[in-house]
């Protein structure tokens, strides 16, 4: 996601809700743009998680403490309530997983932020009715070389804290990195969650 | 091409630092005096802040990188991670390699003679351990006006060194580079070592140490050797490279050597015995056997590095079974535990334990990034 402007948006975002001088752990951190952001304006330290041979190359090269591992094993190495946040930036969608890396989250962090696009995006609707599976710049995969397994929409998600006891901090639903307040499952492409359990 | 350029070896020469201030070691046996056989490669700078030292693993020794002149047949053993323009570039570091006390190559060792006796060492010379060398490491910097590190670099053994550089001496390192190490031996590796140790020490021509002047042990230095890089190797790359390929192609029915794998071994065995003192490999592997930060720190490996004040790269290679990814792992969380700055990447590669030696172009991708992230 290198150079991709919406995606800076997202990160934007995430910086806002982060506090200066936290713990953070970034899981799928890419070429560890976001970690990289939030060192410099927010003066966080922390971890970048990645599979990727030249993804973690592009962490070593931008200074950025990554580790090389596969979330789908889980977050053993790290220790309970290590980081402030555990940031899940796009990869959610991506998972087998996907309760048990949002329980590992919350086990290593306080608070868990994550972002993925939103599959009940208008445009998507419009091309599943059209009886195609939806391609866009949040999802710009065909249906045959997707990483995504697990496409979800903001409803789904918000159903699926609330099984979980999860309580959600602070939501925010993107079009072209702008923020949408109305009717944000159906005009919002990117969603952005901050979470955690409930007390 | 239409024409060849002329290849220009970097001529390297080993020097001697004499120390005459005797070092207690960890056994608490004392040595009075001992000298230090070691190269340099590029400049230290104004400010005395790009010194890298390279620790050697168990068969390596100072001679890191470049020729010794130009009829040297191979260069020093990590001359391709090492040099100008490599992923540790002597253009901006002033990199220092050593031969640990106890070796085989010009530093006091078993083979150098004991100033009480007038004889060699022998089986005489102390037992050192990963601690000994550091200390004689530190002393070795100061030598050489070097009083703090850019980064204290070691694979296999040499990592386990950098690892302790990293508990010792917190405050003179910025940077620790651990490839392909582990925090300690598993009981599995300290057996194969045990069995190279029974093969020396049982060897006829052993003589209780005292073999100088003699044949020396080399059949059982020669086994040793040939164990050790059975460990060292992966089954699929040595499946790959020898498989059950035959040297005449059919079986002859003895002893001799017949399948091609024998044939690379004993080669290899055959090499190592000629160049290597046994003395020194028994030593060395002692030394690997009893590393064990975090029980000399009386807890977890945690608590043993909560001293360490250095950035961290932890790196390790998927098919190495004998410091396997999982003890590198184990370091980083150690390292994660106490919030260093850490980065670990795990090298996908064929070859088992000896990939640390190899070009890779994502592993020296790496450390180059890393290095050149340094700024000294």
């Amino acid at each position: 996601m290198t150079g991709n402007g919406i995606a800076r948006k997202d990160y934007a975002l995430i910086g806002q809700w982060i506090a200066p001088g936290s713990r953070v752990l970034d899981l799928g951190c890419g070429d560890g743009e976001l970690l990289r952001e939030l060192m410099n304006t927010r003066q966080v330290t922390g971890y970048g998680v990645e599979i990727d041979d030249a993804s973690i190359l592009a962490c070593v090269q931008k200074g950025v403490n990554v580790i090389q591992g596969d979330l789908e094993q889980g977050l053993s190495g790290f220790e309970d309530n290590a980081f402030d946040y555990v940031i899940l930036s796009r990869t959610l969608q991506t998972m087998r997983h996907t309760e048990g890396i949002l329980k590992e989250m919350l086990r290593v962090g306080r608070q868990g932020i994550v972002t993925f696009p939103n599959f009940g995006y208008w445009k998507n609707r419009v091309q599943v009715w059209q009886g195609r599976m939806p391609r866009s710049a949040d999802m710009p995969y065909q249906w045959y070389d997707t990483p995504n397994i697990h496409l979800c929409t903001v409803r789904d998600f918000e159903d699926l804290c609330a099984q979980h006891d999860l309580e959600i901090l602070e939501r925010a639903v993107l079009t072209h990195g702008r923020p949408v307040t109305l009717l944000p499952n159906l005009l919002g492409s990117l969603a952005v969650f901050r979470f955690e359990h409930r007390r | 091409m239409t024409h060849h350029e002329p290849t220009h070896r970097w001529i390297v020469a080993p020097q001697t630092a004499r120390f005459t201030e005797p070092l207690v070691l960890q056994s608490g046996a004392v040595l009075n005096g001992y000298e230090l056989v070691y190269e340099t490669y590029g400049q230290l700078n104004a400010s005395r802040s790009n010194a890298v030292l390279i620790c050697h693993a168990l068969s390596g020794n100072h001679h890191v990188a470049g020729y010794h002149g130009e009829q040297e047949k191979k260069p020093g053993w990590w001359d391709n991670m090492i040099g100008p323009g490599k992923p540790i570039d002597t253009e901006r570091f002033f990199v220092i390699g050593l031969n640990n006390l106890g070796g085989c190559h010009g530093s006091t060792g078993p083979s150098s003679i004991n100033p009480d006796t007038g004889k060699p060492f022998g089986a005489d010379f102390p037992l050192v351990t990963v601690e000994d060398w550091v200390t004689a490491q530190a002393r070795l910097a100061e030598h050489l006006g070097v009083e703090r590190f850019a980064a204290v670099v070691g694979g296999s053994l040499g990592g386990m060194q950098a690892l302790q550089w990293s508990i010792q001496y917190p405050d003179w390192l910025d940077h620790c580079l651990v490839i392909a190490a582990a925090p300690k031996l598993t009981a599995q590796n300290i057996a194969f070592n045990d069995v190279a140790r029974q093969a020396i020490l049982t060897d006829p021509d052993f003589n209780g140490g005292q073999y100088y002047g003699g044949p020396g042990p080399r059949r059982g230095l020669r086994l040793a050797r040939m164990l050790g890089h059975i460990t060292y190797l992966s089954d699929d790359v040595m499946g790959s490279k020898f498989g059950r390929a035959l040297k005449s192609g059919s079986y002859q029915f003895g002893y001799e050597v017949e399948f091609e794998i024998e044939s690379y071994l004993r080669y290899q065995g055959d090499k190592f015995a000629e160049s290597f003192d046994a003395n020194t490999y028994l030593l060395m592997t002692k030394a690997l056997d009893y590393f064990d930060p975090a029980q000399d720190m009386g807890g977890g490996l945690a608590e043993a590095l909560r001293p360490a004040q250095a950035d961290f790269l932890v790196v390790a290679f998927t098919t190495d079974w004998r410091f396997a990814p999982e003890r590198s792992r184990e370091i980083v969380e150690a390292l994660l535990h106490n919030k260093r700055n850490v980065s670990y990447a795990e090298i996908t590669h064929g070859h088992g334990h000896d990939a640390f030696l190899m070009v890779d172009p994502y592993y020296h991708g790496v450390v180059r990034a890393y290095m050149e992230k340094i700024k000294p």
